[in-house]
């Protein structure tokens, strides 16, 4: 017999014996130690206003995105385009449980991050169009979005990378003597780079104010969670480290803000790192070129109807007696403003050629 | 004064930055109880406290990506890797990151922080404990990248590292750290860095060199002196961005140069440096600009490392060979 064949037979019946084979098809048991879990919190009870204002911020950032998809078809956007469809409820939710001080940091798909921390729409769409009255001056593009005076540090293109630099962040907040914290945002395909674990490590050893945030929208690219992960409920993956995880509807904006209320109070009274997971889904494509051989369209819709997380708010809206006719108007406003965006982005001027040498170092 | 080797100088420039600004701080692997792995941060956890010299986990693109975020936040990090061989697991943030994200911002951000690494051969180790792979960082624009050769050039150079806005790499030629003292002025000296030093002035060819190489070309033209020829030194000490000046100016009056640096040859900083001549001083050369490196091998182990390295004799004779043409 094969010597290699043996070992494996030999191996199998190991793991047969323990138990550590059955574990992949048993549902997974939670930890008993860990803090994680995934029992939902109860809804943040917003006032009318706050639940407008939740309306109003998503309903921007579809239109905003719909609009850039359409200017990406004409060609008018270069370089990649990941929008952020779906998945506004995360956003919205959590930068509303900051204050002045907090920051933010986030990955690739990072448009709806910006405006929710106050870049103006004009100067992010006009950063996809490459014109100078972009956000960086038409340097950066979709990925690389920065306003230091919303204390959003970026917009980046490393899957992954950004969680040390959110770390760093949240150890000089802590080494400067504030009670800030910062929002480390990543997302499920994130979840599997190495470096998010030596920040894990690094975050719970100084108990940094930071909160780690998965937008889990369920596929990296075109792999989802389950084809590229052993341990798919990855609001545990903090628990070897001694970060404690949670469950979020990422779709129920009032879950997402009381989650948030809880996760920046727990930091922010110096007890360290926390990791929520959110569950989400993106509607469009993982960029404006995607295949989509990876899921069907009926899942894509079935989500639309079912678990929208603008619909969700606006019935909410509607229950507590907002007038139909109100959100009609709210509606027609951000049109005409992400129209006039639009406009803008479109004729802003492109950068000048000289600034391709600039700020390559201080003082060159 | 006090006589001082490079390690305790690379040392004294850390003391001295830690007193100067709270914002520095300190981090790597054993930096502090331990006191750096050759010794580098020795007693400064004592006088400065573990939240200044900070020991971090076992995590190169941790580390470095950490310290970008406290370089964004308003401090100034000074991150050391134990060997310029292990910062490759950094090598992303480094890239991505650290060299990147002024001109990525358009300057709204910057990314004020020093990575330290020891580098080169000669202390009996090989690959990745001994090797010279300066070009990677020479090669991405947004660097600074500078590497001392003696005790006193250490400080300075070190102090202006950690005070530059933009993010150094300094790379420590490990074979020096305790090869030789100097005489080290209690204040230091300020050296810009973007400029080299002409350490010997000659007539007859410029030899360049930096770090561990530039006292094997001192010796080469102290040599070259036995048989009536005077060889200019220029130690680089910036390597990025180039002085070009000092450089061309030298080239234009010898009309020959030779290049030493213990990296392997190809697509290195001698080929680049070959290439500013050729743009700038072509019609002022005698003779082939020619480069004593390290071969196209990794650093061997230390039977035959001595093999490697460019050595003084090995400086020597491709001078002779330059003057004979």
């Amino acid at each position: 017999m094969d010597s290699r064949f043996l070992c494996n037979r030999i191996y199998i019946l190991f793991l047969l014996k323990t138990g550590r084979l059955m574990a992949k098809t048993s549902p997974p048991r939670s930890s008993k130690t860990s803090g994680s879990n995934a029992k939902a919190l109860p809804e943040y009870k917003a006032s009318r206003d706050e639940m407008l204002d939740f309306y109003k911020q998503m309903t921007l950032i579809r239109r905003f995105e719909e609009k850039a998809g359409q200017l990406y078809g004409m060609g008018l956007i270069g370089g990649f385009c990941h929008l952020y469809i779906g998945q506004e409820a995360v956003a919205v939710g959590f930068q509303s449980a900051l204050k002045e001080g907090d920051s933010i940091i986030t990955g690739y798909r990072a448009h709806g991050h910006a405006i929710v921390s106050g870049a103006s729409p004009k100067s992010v769409m006009a950063e996809l169009t490459g014109r100078s009255g972009g956000i960086a001056k038409g340097k950066g593009g979709s990925m690389h979005m920065f306003d230091p005076k919303a204390g959003f540090f970026g917009g980046h293109g490393i899957v992954g990378a950004q969680v040390p630099l959110g770390t760093g962040l949240a150890f000089a907040a802590k080494y400067k003597g504030t009670d800030n914290v910062v929002l480390t945002y990543f997302g499920d395909g994130a979840a599997n780079q190495g470096q998010v674990y030596e920040a894990f490590n690094m975050a719970k050893l100084w108990n940094l104010p930071v909160i780690y945030i998965i937008e889990n929208n369920q596929y990296a690219m075109g792999t989802s969670v389950a084809r590229s992960s052993g341990q798919q409920e990855l609001y545990k993956r903090g628990e070897s480290f001694g970060i404690p995880g949670k469950l979020v509807d990422g779709m129920n904006v009032l879950e997402v803000r009381a989650a948030a209320d809880a996760a920046v109070k727990h930091v922010r009274e110096g007890n360290g790192p926390i990791l929520l997971e959110l569950k989400t889904y993106r509607y469009r494509g993982h960029s404006m070129s995607d295949p989509a051989k990876y899921r069907t369209r009926d899942e894509v819709q079935t989500t639309r109807e079912e678990r929208d997380p603008i619909e969700f708010i606006k019935k909410r809206l509607l229950e507590d007696g907002a007038e139909e006719d109100m959100l009609k108007s709210i509606d027609k406003e951000i049109k005409d403003e992400v129209s006039e965006v639009a406009d803008y982005a479109r004729n802003a001027p492109e950068p000048d050629p000289s600034e391709l040498y600039t700020d390559i170092l201080v003082e060159s | 004064m006090a006589e001082l080797t490079m390690i305790q100088a690379v040392n004294l420039a850390m003391r001295e930055a830690l007193a100067e600004d709270d914002a520095v701080i300190l981090l790597g692997q054993d930096v502090g109880v331990d006191g750096g792995i050759f010794r580098a941060t020795q007693g400064l956890i004592e006088d400065f406290g573990a939240a200044r010299v900070l020991d971090t986990p076992l995590a190169e693109a941790g580390i470095i990506g950490m310290a970008v975020g406290m370089a964004l936040n308003g401090m100034k990090p000074v991150a050391e890797m134990q060997f310029s061989g292990f910062s490759y697991q950094a090598f992303h943030q480094i890239e991505n990151h650290v060299a990147r994200f002024r001109w990525r911002t358009n300057g709204r951000f910057s990314v004020p922080m020093v990575i330290r690494m020891p580098y080169g051969a000669g202390v009996r180790a090989l690959e990745h404990h001994s090797e010279s792979r300066e070009a990677y960082w020479a090669h991405t624009p947004g660097l600074k990248l500078v590497i001392p050769s003696g005790p006193i050039k250490a400080r300075a150079l070190l102090a202006a590292a950690i005070r530059d806005p933009d993010p150094v790499i300094f790379y420590e030629p490990k074979a020096l750290y305790r090869a030789f003292k100097e005489d080290v002025p209690d204040v230091a000296e300020p050296i810009k860095i973007g400029k080299a030093d002409v350490v010997r002035v000659g007539k007859d060819l410029t030899l360049i060199a930096y770090g561990a190489m530039l006292p094997r070309a001192v010796d080469a033209a102290t040599k070259l002196a036995g048989d009536g020829i005077e060889a200019e030194v220029i130690d680089l000490m910036t390597i990025s961005p180039l002085d070009e000046e000092t450089i061309i100016q030298s080239v234009k009056k010898t009309g020959r140069a030779v290049v030493v640096h213990e990296a392997s040859r190809s697509f290195g900083v001698g080929a680049e440096l070959c290439a500013r001549i050729n743009d700038k001083a072509f019609f002022h050369l005698e003779a082939p600009v020619k480069r004593v490196t390290g071969y196209d091998i990794h650093p061997p182990f230390f039977a035959r490392e001595q093999h490697y390295l460019p050595s003084v004799l090995r400086i020597y004779d491709e001078a002779r060979e330059t003057l004979t043409i």
